[in-house]
């Protein structure tokens, strides 16, 4: 920078985009910009605060667009600066960035100084707030120290279990984390300066030293060897701005370059290690049926992008690629785990080993022993056992024996009946029996067939007993489920009946309609 | 000639087959002689001899041991003028009576020779049905017109459990053949045989109640030829008796264990089917009574 704390460079003045601009000088210096035309006759003078700019834009180098600087005030007003070329432009840019950020420091500094009035505050705000809730306790108050018999104090000493009951109250109720990714979370980013601010509570350090345990093992040993904590966490926000730039080359670069911050952008190493002795405990036997149809596992974040990009990474940067989807399951886990610790400690390095004791403790749960190793192999090669691979397994066969069917009817054996008869007796009947048999056939063939064959009383009641019979219910029933009343009908009938009435056709077709 | 065979058919020729129960054991135990009711079967074989000029009858007598053909009223034989004694008998069945009268002479020698012992007084009906089925297989393959066939049994003996897998067999190779099997029955008990009979293969079975009327039931119920059944209304049994026969003792029964294997009847608890050889596992009934069997072989052995 030229000029220690000032910058004066030749420029053109214009108010507005399409003026053509009035040439002149610009003046930077501490606090102030002045503005002086080269025409002392014309009134474009201008003087301007740096506290009252509030952001600044510039062309870019590379565009065909001459090189301006666009400063906008408090007022809105816009004031467009041409210089003559771009290193005169960023110099007089940078001036103006490091200008903001120093009025921008000091009223910061009146804020630190009176944080220790705070704690006093932060008390009287509780007592505000006891009395507001209690009216009981409000009373009192009113009563005793209103009047002047009690002061504040000594009202306050008696009851210092109330305020106590009231903080341990607070912190009985274990609060879980939040679901909302902490990397997520976007810092300030401040147009001015050009600087970018985030904000770190004792929550979100708890939460990023949850999720990545390569940066707790990082802060555990550089910090406060080696940097202090707020290097440590300017340094991994600059790792988290890095990322998400998306740009691994420079990425890669600056991992190149500083040591601390390669660790930051590196895949977490630790992580790597849990999750593969995870896997290695998870059973293999698994049906890969269902997994035929999904081939989007090549893709990097299965083709989704954080924000909706795609880009392409060079292969030696890849390492320096993170995905969404890693963020993602690492913090669901985190989430579901719950707060593994109860340090509940606004010193982050206590957060840190603490944290790191209870995952060793968990880890040494976890390890497998070698005897359960092995059965854990043979369970898996017994459930995992292909058929055609075994031995042939020959089953002990029965010969079929299937009894000579000219037994069963050759056997007119039937020992069931008492025939009361004996055997003598039988064969007299038989011979009797035939004797008979042997008359009757003579007898018709001599006399012929007998005259009247039939007397018509005995056929008329035959008649009439058979009518009777094929018209009554009871024979129908039980004969022919499959029957209905159609088809007892003629099929002439039967047709006619079913042409003039199709509606008919359904009800009188049911299986279980009778005539009565 | 053939020309006018083929208008001549019409639907309703038939081919009767009968199966005359000529068991003198029951023949003398009823109330109608032998004579009478020859004389109604014969006068219903006229008439269906006269429905149609194509009707052929087919008569085979069920005997006690054995089984014969009496008739066939397709032999030219038969169509001639037989010589008529001037008596009232019809030339066209003198054949028939006299082939009649030669097998119970034969039935009466066989039955002989069988060494009686105490069965059912029943007729062969497995033998019969056998033989009629042959017979109608043959009049199938004789070419593409035939009558259609039928199957009637005038039968007055009981069943006979010992025949039960045979005639059941013969049952669904008439129903395979599509051939109905109608049956009379005229005798005291129930025949299951005949009952299950005309209700697989579709037939018509009936018990006359007045055996004197026997020819008007016969002419009535069972003269009507295949096609006319799709519109004549037959009197049709209320139930059917589907009692089967044991394997082992031959005894009609209606509950019983059933190998699963072969699906053979037994009427008691067996350790091995007799038929297939499989062997049985513990029936859950006979847990107490092998346990009290255990009891009773130690003091035996």
């Amino acid at each position: 920078m030229a000029g220690g704390g000032q910058v004066e460079k030749r420029v053109k003045y214009k108010s507005s985009v399409k003026d053509p601009g009035t040439p002149g000088f610009l003046r930077i210096r501490e606090g102030m910009l002045l503005f002086v035309p080269n025409d002392p006759k014309s009134d474009s003078k201008l003087k301007v605060l740096t506290q009252n700019i509030k952001s600044q834009k510039n062309t870019k180098e590379g565009s065909n667009k001459p090189p301006w600087l666009n400063l906008t005030n408090k007022l809105g007003k816009s004031h467009i600066f041409e210089f003559e070329n771009y290193p005169d432009m960023h110099a007089c840019r940078d001036f103006i960035t490091k200008a903001l950020a120093i009025c921008e420091e000091e009223p910061n500094k009146s804020a630190v100084s009176t944080s220790s009035e705070q704690l006093s505050i932060k008390e009287l705000e509780l007592r505000f707030k006891l009395l507001r809730e209690n009216s009981e306790l409000q009373r009192l108050h009113k009563q005793f120290v209103e009047s002047k018999v009690l002061t504040e104090d000594e009202f306050w000493a008696t009851r210092k279990k109330l305020l106590g009951k009231d903080s341990i109250r607070k912190s009985k109720q274990q609060v879980g984390l939040k679901s909302m990714m902490v990397s997520g979370i976007k810092p300030s980013t401040d147009g001015r300066t050009n600087r970018v601010t985030f904000n770190l509570t004792p929550e979100i350090i708890f939460q990023i030293f949850a999720e990545k345990p390569a940066v707790r093992q990082a802060f555990i040993n550089y910090v406060p060897s080696k940097m202090t904590e707020k290097d440590f966490w300017t340094k991994y926000f600059r790792a988290e701005y890095l990322y998400s730039t998306k740009n691994t080359a420079v990425a890669a670069a600056e991992a190149a370059e500083d040591e601390e911050l390669a660790v930051f952008l590196k895949p977490d190493e630790i992580l790597a290690r849990e999750t593969r002795q995870k896997i290695r405990r998870v059973d293999p036997t698994l049906d890969m049926e269902a997994d035929q149809g999904d081939d989007y596992t090549h893709l990097m974040d299965h083709g989704i992008q954080r924000d909706g990009t795609m880009d392409v990474v060079e292969p030696q940067n890849d390492q320096f690629r993170r995905s969404l989807l890693q963020d993602l399951n690492r913090h669901a886990a985190v989430v579901l785990e719950g707060r593994s610790i109860d340090v509940e400690s606004e010193d982050t390095r206590i957060v840190a080993e603490a944290l790191t004791r209870v995952k060793q403790v968990s880890k040494a749960d976890g390890e497998t022993t070698k005897d359960a190793n092995l059965e854990r192999l043979e369970r898996m090669s017994r459930l995992a056992g292909m058929e055609d691979l075994q031995a042939p397994q020959n089953f002990p066969l029965a010969p079929l024996s299937i009894k000579d069917p000219r037994d069963y009817f050759e056997s007119q054996q039937g020992n069931v009946l008492n025939v009361p008869r004996g055997a003598k007796g039988l064969k007299r009947n038989v011979h009797e029996a035939y004797g008979l048999l042997k008359e009757s056939i003579l007898e018709i063939r001599a006399t012929g067939l007998s005259d009247p064959l039939i007397r018509p009383e005995v056929s008329f009641e035959v008649f009439s007993s058979l009518t009777r019979t094929i018209s009554t219910a009871k024979n129908i029933i039980g004969k022919n489920p499959r029957e209905s009343i159609l088809d007892r009908l003629p099929k002439s009938t039967k047709d006619e009946v079913l042409h003039v009435s199709p509606t008919f056709s359904s009800v009188l077709s049911d299986k279980k309609l009778y005539m009565y | 000639m053939p020309a006018i065979a083929s208008k001549q058919y019409s639907d309703d020729v038939s081919l009767l087959v009968l199966l005359l129960d000529t068991n003198p054991l029951f023949w003398s135990t009823t109330s109608i002689t032998f004579s009478q009711f020859l004389s109604h079967v014969l006068a219903f074989l006229n008439a269906v001899l006269g429905l149609n000029q194509l009707n052929q009858v087919v008569v085979i007598a069920t005997g006690y041991s054995s089984c014969d053909y009496i008739y066939d009223s397709s032999l030219t034989s038969n169509h001639g003028n037989f010589e008529s004694n001037g008596t009232g008998m019809p030339a066209i069945f003198g054949s028939l009576l006299k082939k009649l009268e030669e097998f119970v002479t034969k039935d009466e020698e066989l039955s002989k020779e069988e060494v009686s012992e105490d069965r059912i007084p029943s007729c062969l009906l497995s033998g019969s049905l056998s033989m009629a089925l042959c017979y109608i297989q043959r009049v199938f393959r004789s070419g593409h017109l035939h009558p259609q066939p039928r199957i009637l049994c005038l039968q007055g003996s009981p069943d006979g459990p010992e025949q039960y897998v045979a005639v059941m067999n013969s049952i669904f190779s008439a129903q395979r053949l599509m051939v109905p099997i109608d049956s009379c029955y005229i005798g005291v008990q129930n025949s299951a045989f005949l009952q299950q009979a005309s209700y697989i293969t579709g037939g018509v079975h009936h018990t006359p109640k007045q055996l004197d009327g026997l020819f008007q039931y016969l002419t009535t119920i069972f003269a009507t030829d295949l096609h006319s059944r799709g519109f004549v209304q037959l009197p049709k049994p209320i139930g059917v008796d589907f009692r089967a026969s044991c394997f082992c003792h031959k005894k009609t029964i209606d509950m019983g264990y059933i190998c699963s294997v072969c699906l053979s009847i037994f009427c008691e608890h067996h350790k091995k089917c007799s038929t297939c050889g499989s062997v049985f596992g513990q029936s859950k009934l006979d847990d107490a009574s092998s346990a009290s069997d255990k009891k009773r072989k130690a003091p035996s052995t």
